[in-house]
């Protein structure tokens, strides 16, 4: 048996043509030729929503041929800010995570720039609000694609027969489906007196005072309508102001016209407030009414979304926007920009809004007049005036416009509801405010 | 000595030797083989547990955005805050108060359940174990329900009795009450359990001669049940005093640390302070504040532990 040998000049002659012969070949696409994607989506809590961003996803990377994969990360439990520490930590995770409200800025540093993209995507959907820009911009950097899925506003959300019956006030012809809003008389006021009418007759306002969002969403608001701030744009501290004593004063008095145990409530007592048809409004986006619709007919078809009242700076409402950000570790970025891309086309947005039931927001002023708020119901048009179509009020969240970081800390810390309840329970308002002064000097630290 | 100093070339030549036989004489020793044994439960230990607590002592030393080590800066900040004394000061309540009443309720139901005949000792054996069984996520989501600001059914039970209604989460004091009492409801079945083990293992001769000396109840617990309980009672409440400290479900399900943060413990703050608020560098000097304290307290107590085992 004769065994041919191979000498050191044939083996790097064969190695150079073989190298040559793969370098030379045509490019033949495979199925998951542009690479692998993994994305982190926030969880929605709207049966079938998911479905539309992972349909869109699927049409996508067929097209693109990347391989996907998605992981629904709930924000019950703050799974979702975990994971967004965890993998900041570990600087390895999702290619793309959807991040709520202030984790884009808490992050800025591990993000990819997007501003690349969001010029052309603003160019196509319109200019986005201010707020989307607090929070999601740092100096010139976009630090994430606004993310319709997620995003809402915190309106108010009244019952119709019982504003009408115990307040006088007509919350349908106030907003009108289908028109613009004719609010001019819809003041904190007006508020503070229908509160009053409604505490009277035994069905309250079901705002809360606890130390989570829908609580603190609803003082920041309403603390921007008298001018409160804590501490201003440029990190100087605000608190001893007139501005915020005079919120302070108008929060004491709406606070005696509250369910008593406004102090203990979290994000879902006032859904439930409403659900169980115990109060006339409370302030949250249509999930509670979406709840109603399925679990108490009789309370959901009497529900009006609508805006807040007016103060003396203006008319502010609560909005939290969800960003779709890419880590600065992702692998594969340029395919992370083309997913996000599709995903603002406008029949993208529309889609996952549909899904959604009119929940979600997009944060672009092309598209907020799109059909589902218009036919929802019932009653029709309850979601009419939801996505703030006539821009007839401001769209903010507590703490603003106090650098992000900080802002950040006054917002998870529930530092205006707890002063609020300090003030309401007794505490002088300059120990109050010293209080307050204390804790935004403490978040101020680097 | 002398032997060593003028014959170094024998030693030299019979080290290997002795080596080998050395490293025979340790494979068979028993001690040896249950380290091996051991050593893939050590090695889980070190990477689940030893590692995440250095990355957390060095994530304490960091500045807000973990680009600057600050040594012991962060504690330094802290001790100016008075919420942290708030947090210092409910913690050590939570704990001690919470640990005080799960033993002593965990001391009577273990005499009453001893005294139980032995035929159905076992049932009430595990119904009593029910809490503690129970993940406490869960069961305190049903504590939730039970203290809901507006729906209680404690409340609504009350109502027929002209009580109430009770703020029991909205209230500071009430919602102290509310998680020490979900607290002890959760660990008490542990002390239970573990008396109940220690009073089985008490000999009967003691009682009996106590009882013919003339020992009343009382002097029979405090001079023989007492005395021979004393290691277990030392551990475990070390043991749950240590994860009373390190609570966070209860608090963080139960009121979440309101209201005006009159709940908040260790965790639940770091919690906050750390994930909510995107802090984590301060969120880690929170939970390890307590480190060196619990540390002492468990050498003395283990200390303790160890000079009565020797005295037995």
């Amino acid at each position: 048996m004769s065994r041919k040998k191979l000498t050191r000049r044939q083996f790097v002659a064969a190695t150079a043509m073989s190298s040559a012969a793969l370098i030379a070949a045509p490019y033949v696409r495979s199925a998951n030729a542009a690479g692998k994607l993994s994305i982190g989506f926030w969880d929605h809590w709207v049966p079938g929503a998911n479905k539309a961003s992972t349909d869109l996803v699927n049409e996508w990377a067929a097209k693109e041929k990347v391989e996907v994969s998605i992981d629904y990360i709930p924000s019950q439990g703050n799974k979702n800010l975990l994971t967004i520490a965890a993998e900041a930590q570990a600087k390895s995770g999702h290619d793309i995570f959807a991040m709520p409200t202030w984790w884009a800025h808490s992050n800025a540093d591990q993000l990819e720039n997007v501003a690349d993209i969001m010029g052309p995507i603003i160019a196509e959907n319109g200019e986005v609000n201010g707020t989307v820009k607090y929070l999601g911009m740092s100096e010139n950097k976009w630090l994430g694609v606004p993310a319709c899925v997620g995003s809402q506003i915190k309106g108010p959300c009244s019952r119709i027969d019982l504003m009408k019956k115990h307040a006088g006030i007509d919350v349908q012809a106030m907003y009108p489906a289908g028109s613009e809003p004719k609010a001019d008389d819809w003041t904190l006021e007006t508020f503070l007196k229908a509160a009053e009418a409604c505490h009277k007759a035994g069905v309250p306002f079901g705002i809360g005072l606890g130390e989570t969002t829908d609580n603190v969403d609803t003082a920041g608001a309403i603390f921007l309508s008298f001018g409160a701030q804590l501490v201003d744009a440029k990190g100087n501290l605000t608190v001893k102001t007139d501005a915020v004593r005079q919120a302070l004063d108008f929060y004491k008095k709406l606070i005696g016209f509250l369910p008593p145990d406004v102090a203990a409530w979290d994000d879902a007592s006032n859904n439930k407030w409403l659900v169980s048809g115990r109060g006339a409004m409370i302030m949250n986006p249509p999930s509670a009414w979406a709840v109603a619709k399925r679990d108490a007919p009789q309370v959901a078809e009497q529900c009006w979304t609508h805006g807040f009242p007016k103060g003396p700076k203006g008319r502010f409402a609560p909005y939290l926007p969800y960003f779709w950000s890419i880590w600065n570790f992702s692998k594969n970025k340029e395919a992370a920009k083309s997913l996000l891309v599709a995903l603002s086309k406008p029949a993208a947005i529309e889609k996952m809004v549909n899904a959604s039931g009119g929940y979600d927001l997009p944060a672009y002023e092309k598209l907020t007049t799109l059909k589902v708020w218009q036919e929802e119901g019932p009653p029709k048009g309850t979601l009419f005036h939801y996505p703030n179509p006539y821009k007839h009020q401001t769209l903010s969240i507590a703490a603003s416009p106090a650098p992000p970081k900080i802002a950040q800390q006054i917002y998870a810390q529930a530092t205006l509801t707890k002063m609020c309840l300090r003030y309401h329970q007794g505490e002088a308002m300059e120990k109050t405010l010293a209080w307050a002064e204390g804790e935004c000097e403490g978040f101020m630290r680097s | 000595m002398a032997d060593v100093a003028l014959q170094p070339d024998s030693v030299g030549a019979a080290q290997p030797v002795r080596k080998r036989s050395g490293l025979k004489k340790a494979l068979k020793r028993k001690s040896t083989a249950a380290f091996l044994m051991t050593l893939p439960l050590i090695i889980l230990i070190a990477l689940l547990v030893l590692y995440p607590a250095f990355y957390s002592l060095h994530l304490a030393t960091l500045n807000k955005s973990m680009q600057r080590f600050v040594g012991l800066g962060n504690f330094e900040f802290l001790f100016k805050r008075d919420t942290f004394w708030l947090v210092v000061k409910q913690s050590c309540i939570f704990a001690i108060t919470a640990v005080l009443f799960k033993a002593l309720i965990g001391f009577i139901v273990a005499h009453f359940v001893h005294n139980i005949p032995a035929k159905g000792q076992r049932k009430w054996r595990g119904m009593l174990l029910v809490p503690w069984v129970i993940p406490p996520a869960m069961s305190t989501l049903a504590w939730l329900w039970l203290f809901d600001p507006s729906y209680s059914a404690f409340n609504y039970t009350l109502s027929f009795f002209g009580i109430g209604p009770i703020p029991w989460t909205g209230d500071a004091d009430w919602a102290r009450f509310s998680v020490i009492l979900v607290n002890v409801w959760y660990g008490a079945p542990f002390f239970m359990i573990m008396y109940l083990a220690s009073l089985k293992s008490v000999p009967e001769q003691l009682y009996e001669a106590a009882a013919i000396d003339g020992a009343n109840w009382w002097q029979r617990i405090w001079y023989v049940t007492l005395p021979m309980m004393r290691n277990i009672i030392a551990i475990t409440t070390l043991f749950s005093l240590i994860v009373t400290f390190a609570n966070f479900d209860i608090v963080r399900i139960l009121t979440a640390g309101g209201p005006l943060d009159h709940t908040h413990i260790f965790a639940t703050w770091a919690f906050r302070i750390g994930i909510e608020g995107s802090d984590i560098p301060l969120g880690a000097s929170v939970s390890l504040f307590m480190v060196p304290i619990l540390a002492v307290a468990a050498i003395f107590i283990l200390r303790d532990v160890n000079k009565r085992g020797n005295e037995a």
